[in-house]
Parts: structure tokens; sequence; C-alpha cells
């Protein structure tokens, strides 16, 4: 009977509780003693909180740079900054496929057990469920995180205004590189890793260095411009970008050439899109800049008066071009 | 050896102005590309927002994707869900609906569709899993015929079973006949996919310069591009109709010979139809008998020939638009029956082609 | 069908060639050229080589790019 692996049983009653004594709590929690209630109840907290759910599929379950534990702390820490919220707390609720090795449940429960305290995340609540063979791949991870929204802080989305300039905090399109030269089928090995990462501390930096800065988005599935075209449209503006100022990596240009895909368009895990009043700009991207997750940020653009395309490009050339949404998964061309 | 830059924005900006004093000399100019790359990029760079007004970038059946038989892909779409074929294509084929449904669709209907960026890759995916049937859907022009070639021989030399191609390569030059066959032509000139001249060399497009048009053989890097526009219209102005090769760091006169007898050893031309154009000429590749073992549309009985691989919606002016005769909004389906999402043609199917582009920029909001 | 990058060779194993293309490396069939060595920038379409890049015809069209943009006057 083969023990390196996760089994049904461990989905309920006894089994379960091995499953958590022998690995999840060792793993997440490393000396915790306490009474395993149905909820977590915690101290109420002053003025408002911010409050995430978020859920993650990624495959392979580990990659160039990180794994789905990684991503999946930082993901909800990252939905927490960038409503400049100081995250707080995090629930853990794992889809566990029947067959998945415990050692790779490890790992992946220590990488993320290791973002949260680097942010210094409390773990509070979760869930362990496990599923037939084939109905989830290798695992799924989903969150909900909590955060204290400092007094006077209101970022959103709505806040650009024509003449706000748009930053990136880092160089583009590095974790979607990673993952897709990890796909058998693309016939291609990158040296890009993931540039996946918790930005609550590098937002903090910002904000003292920007405290005008309107608007805070992490660029996730859809890369930088699925984020953009939602600020644009959530501001009823438009934002126009300057093709020479991204920041895009060799490695990732040269995977974008080979498989013809927009860097605009490839998914990132550690780099955000701010909108900072123009004045602040210069103080905005210094503040990234000294900052060991924001080496490499940019200011990329301008918010302009609503035109008929949300998201622009001035081209190399100095033409002007829409950018556009990306339609779902990204698929390699050859024509 | 290094890369030299063709993305000089220096010399781009006098190139630009170079093709603005000598569009001052010639009238209205209407120049086609006939290559789906050529129309991405020209995209990519916003160039028409930069070209003078009387220059017209015309985009014509360059993307062999688009210009695949609606029926090819349904056909497809039947073997993967009717007889549990797994179905090895490139990315670009996935979202192009046939005149029923597209892969994508198919696949979350229980379809096995598997995205590959080589015919290599096909080969290794049916050794891997040789209890499974394999259709590979070999598309492309000249620049990826050399490459199903040599898969298919790999196949047939291994004696591999569980693996077929269902061909749908298309070739350029009887398409560019075609196209300006007739008296009413106005393209004034062509830009000439790179990469397929990278293999059939500069020799087949003579024709062009005997019928009077003017061609250029062009890169794909923005400087490429622009000497291609400029080009044009210098032998536009100066009515010298020649075949140029404006990418000779990788088109070499002869082309590439041993690409050429790769796939002339495994495939022979045949007359083939082009969605929302119709029936060409010897514009299509099928295997030869020597192979036909390896034929999927032998093996599992479709027929490229049929007249039903050329029906078209009678709604498409596809052939028109291609053509560069009218207008994507002077066709009665265009933003009704037709549009970026349920394409009819080509010039729709293509993120950049003609419609599409016509649809996405100068629809107003 | 023209989707081609130029992909230097790394090295050569009988009728593969493992390239990088910045930092990406990939493997390419070179059955379809002769000659090809290390140090070559050779085109890829579809995990084939299809032609080496000349440098030396690269800098003769920028050259003369150059020198036509030189000499080029107000109306050329």
């Amino acid at each position: 009977m083969n023990n390196s692996l996760v089994r049904l049983a461990h989905g309920s009653g006894s089994g379960l509780q091995q499953l958590l004594h022998e690995i999840i709590f060792p793993v997440l929690l490393p000396g915790w003693q306490g009474i395993l209630e149905d909820a977590a109840v915690l101290d109420s907290v002053p003025g408002r909180f911010a409050f995430t759910s978020d859920s993650f599929v990624v495959w392979p379950l580990e990659f160039n740079g990180g794994n789905i534990g990684k991503l999946a702390a930082c993901g909800t820490i990252n939905d927490l900054a960038m409503m400049g919220a100081l995250p707080r707390y995090m629930s853990v609720s794992l889809i566990l496929e029947e067959g998945l090795e415990k050692s790779l449940l490890s790992r992946v429960l220590a990488s993320l057990r290791i973002v949260c305290q680097e942010s210094r995340v409390r773990i509070v609540c979760g869930d362990t469920k496990v599923v037939d063979k084939g109905k989830a791949d290798g695992m799924f991870i989903s969150t909900s995180g909590i955060g204290i929204v400092p007094q006077g802080r209101n970022l959103s989305a709505g806040n650009a205004r024509p003449g706000d300039a748009v930053l990136v905090s880092g160089p583009i399109g590095l974790h979607g590189i990673a993952i897709l030269s990890q796909r058998k089928g693309l016939g291609f090995a990158s040296e890009a890793l993931s540039d996946c990462a918790a930005l609550d501390s590098l937002v903090e930096a910002l904000l003292e260095k920007a405290p005008g800065t309107k608007a805070l988005r992490d660029a996730t599935r859809g890369g930088c411009a699925a984020v953009m075209h939602e600020m644009a449209n959530s501001s009823k503006a438009s934002i126009i970008l300057d093709e020479t100022k991204l920041p895009v990596p060799d490695v990732v240009k040269g995977a974008c050439a080979y498989l013809g895909l927009d860097p605009l368009h490839v998914a990132n895990e550690g780099r955000f899109i701010a909108i900072v009043p123009a004045g602040q700009a210069d103080a905005a991207v210094f503040a990234c800049n000294t900052h060991p997750k924001g080496k490499g940020a940019a200011r990329i653009g301008t918010v302009v008066e609503r035109q008929r395309f949300p998201l622009l490009l001035k081209t190399i050339i100095g033409g002007t071009r829409p950018v556009e949404m990306p339609s779902g998964e990204l698929l390699p061309r050859i024509c | 050896m290094n890369l030299v830059n063709f993305n000089d924005t220096g010399i781009a900006e006098k190139l630009l102005n170079e093709i603005h004093a000598c569009a001052g000399l010639t009238g209205p100019v209407k120049i086609m590309e006939v290559c789906g790359t050529h129309t991405m990029e020209i995209g990519r760079l916003g160039l028409r927002s930069l070209l003078p007004e009387n220059i017209e970038l015309v985009s014509g059946p360059g993307c062999p994707v688009c210009v695949t038989p609606g029926a090819y892909i349904d056909a497809a779409v039947e073997l993967a869900l009717g007889k549990r074929i797994h179905i090895i294509t490139y990315g670009d084929m996935v979202r192009v609906p046939g005149n029923e449904a597209s892969l994508e669709e198919a696949k979350t209907k229980g379809a096995e569709i598997h995205i590959v960026t080589s015919p290599l890759q096909a080969i290794y995916l049916a050794r891997q899993n040789p209890e499974d049937a394999f259709v590979f859907l070999a598309v492309g022009f000249e620049t990826t015929a050399p490459a199903t070639a040599k898969a298919l021989i790999a196949a047939y030399e291994t004696n591999m079973d569980n693996l077929t191609f269902f061909l749908s390569h298309r070739i350029v030059p009887p398409a560019l006949a075609a196209l300006i066959d007739g008296k009413d032509l106005d393209i004034s000139g062509f830009m000439l996919p790179g990469h397929v001249s990278a293999i059939i060399g500069e020799a087949p497009y003579q024709f062009l310069a005997d019928r009077g048009i003017p061609s250029v053989i062009t890169g794909f890097e923005p400087i490429d591009i622009l000497m291609g526009v400029l080009d044009l219209c210098v032998m536009i102005r100066e009515g010298s109709p020649k075949v140029v090769n404006a990418y000779p760091r990788i088109v070499r006169k002869e082309g590439n010979p041993l690409a050429v007898a790769a796939y002339e050893k495994m495939f022979e031309p045949v007359d083939a139809a082009w969605r929302g154009i119709g029936m060409i000429p010897r514009s299509g590749l099928d295997i030869r008998d020597a192979f036909r073992r390896y034929d999927a549309a032998k093996k599992y009985g479709m027929s490229m020939a049929s007249p039903e691989m050329a029906r078209q919606p009678a709604q498409c002016c596809c052939g028109a638009v291609l053509k560069g005769k009218i207008k994507p909004n002077a066709c009665p389906s265009f933003g009704a029956a037709c549009t970026p999402r349920s394409p009819l043609g080509p010039c729709m199917v293509s993120s950049e082609g003609s419609c599409a582009a016509y649809f996405k920029y100068e629809m107003t909001a | 069908m023209c989707l081609a990058v130029p992909a230097k060779v790394v090295s050569i194993d009988g009728t593969t060639a493992h390239v990088d293309m910045m930092g990406n490396s990939s493997a390419a069939d070179i059955s379809l050229l002769e000659n090809v060595r290390v140090g070559d920038y050779i085109l890829v379409h579809v995990g084939f080589a299809i032609q080496k890049y000349d440098e030396t015809e690269a800098l003769l069209t920028l050259s003369l790019i150059e020198e036509m943009l030189g000499k080029a006057g107000p109306v050329s």
C-alpha cells in the first residue's frame, strides 16, 4: 500500500485527521496547538477592512520560480494590497486530486506558508477535500483574505483621470512565459522565472512616496492589457501607452516572437499597474525602483479622455493602434 | 555572427518621410499584402495611421488558416467528436469556426484537441500514445509544407500506424495569378511574403512584373515593412514594375531548393478551394499516391476535392474584398450575418483581416 | 504563414540544432539546410530551419537604406 500519495480516504473522518496532522498542520501552521473549531473568531479591526476571494488552478503545479502555493498566497495578498490594505488573515481551502504526491503537497504548502510569514499574514481557517482522479489537476486552492485599510486610502479602478500617469512596477510577461515553457507541446524551454511575488511591502513604499496614487491593479491573467482595460473602462477614460517605454525583458521578447504573442497579454504574478497623478509619477517610479520587488518599474503611459478604444499604443514607429483585451487562453500562432 | 537591428526609430521616421514624398507624386496607390504575418505586423505597428491618405494597404488572402475551407474544419470536428480521433493542430486553427463549429467548441464537447508548434510534435504524441488514433491538421503555405513533408516521411519510414495527415496546404503564386486575373484590377503592387519566398525564391513571381505589376519580397521588421511600401511606391511612380527582393538576408534568389524538393517529393499540386474565393487551379497540395496510406482524407473518407469543400455562404463577399474591389462595409453580411465572433470568410476570420480590422477600427462606437 | 524567428545555433546533434532565442531554447531540424554551424543564426518555422541568416546581406541592406536616406533631398 503506497503511503506517499493522497487517497480519497484522506478527504474525511480519520483519514482527514491523519492528513491534517501528518502534513497540513505541521507545514502550514508549525507549532500551532489549539482546538480545531468550525470557524476562526477574530478581533474586530478599527476602520474598514478589505475582503477578497480567489482560486488557483495553475498547471503545472510547480514551475520555474514558484508553485501553486506561492501563487495562492501572493495572489491573495496582492488583491488586498491593490486596495491599499495591509494583509492580515487568510483562509486556505484545498481540493486535492486522488493520487497527488504527499511530498508535492508539502512543498506547495511550505511555499504558501513562507509567503504568509514574510507578509505577516495569519492563516486562520481552511478546508480540505479529496476528489476522484481526473477531477482536479493535481490540486486546486481557494483562498480568501482579510486586510486592514488605513484611514484615508481610497484606491479604486474608477479613479483614473485624464493627465494621470500610468506605471508598471517592473518587467512584464515573465510568469506567463515561465508557465508556457513548461507545457510540452510548445517545444521550448526558457530561462524566464515566474515573477510571482507578494507586493504588499512594495505598495506601502509606493504609497509613502506617492500618497496621491489613485488606483492599483495586479496584472495577472490577461496581462497588463486586461487590467488597463478594466481601469480605463471603470474610469470612463482611455489609456495611451508608449511602446518604447514598456519594460519587456529579452527573454519575454524572444518567447513572444516564437509563439506569436503580445507581451501585454502575457500573465504576470508579481507586477501591478498604478495610476498616479502626473506630478507624483517620478516619485512613484523611484519608490518602486528602490524596492527589491519594484526594480525595472517605469512610467508606460498616460490617462486621456475617453476615445473609441479604452487602451491604445503609440508604436515604436510612432503609429497608433488599439491594444485588445486578450480573449481567453493564449494560443500560439504559426501564421 | 550577430543579428542586425532593423528596428531603428530614426531610420523608420526618415523612411516614412520618403514614403510621404513619393506618394505626393503617384496619385491613389493600393498595395496588397498576401501574408498573415504581414497583416498582423502592419496592424501591430499602427502603420496605416502613419501613411499618406493616397496609399491604401489592403489585406489579401495571406492567411492560410483563414482561407482553409469551413468544410475542412467541420470534417476535423466530426473526426474528433464522431470518430473519437485525437486532433493535432497549430494554435491558429483552434478558434476558427468552420461552417458549423470550431475546434475549440468541439473541445468543450469532449473532443481531444492537442496544440503543437511543430509537426514533429505530432510524431512524438502519436508514438507516446500508440493506442490512440491521431490526425494532424497540415495547414500553411510553402513555408510550412516542407515541415509537413518531413514529418510525413518520418511516419512513413517508421511505419507508424496511428497517425495520418489531413492536408490543407495552399500555394501563393496561383492565388496571386487568380487575384490579378480579370480586367478591373486596381491593385498597384504587391508586398510579397518574405518567408514563403525564403522557400520558393524570386522566380515564381516574375509573371507579376510581366503583367506590369510591381512587387517586393518583404521582411517583417519595422524597417523591412517600411522599405516594402517605399520600394513599391517608387516603382509605381516610375512605372517600372519589377520583382524586388528587399529581404536578401533571408531570401536567396533560388529560395531553398532542398525545402522545395522535400515537399515536391511527397505532395503534388491540385486544384483547391480557398474560403471566400472558391476554387483556384493548382493552388493546393495533395499527398502523392505512394504515401496515400498517411492521407487522413483517404483514410476517413473526406473528400477535399468535392464541391462541398468549395461551398461557401452565398452572402460572403470575401472574394471581392480580397481583390480589393469593395470595402468591407459594402458586403451585405458585414456586421450582421458576419462578425468577428461568427465570421463567414477569411477577411473576418483573421483578427487583422480586412473585414475584422474594419470592424474593429472603422465602425463608429 | 510566416511566423519564424532567427535563432542562434548553440549545438548540433545530427540533424537537430539546439538553438537559443534570447534565453529561450528549442530544437530545430536542420535537414532542409546545408552547412549549418554552431554560431549561425537560422530562421526557424514550425520546428524546422528553413534558411540561414546572412549577416553580410543584412549589413548591406541596412547600409543601402542609410545611403539612400542620406542622399534623399526634399523630393527624392
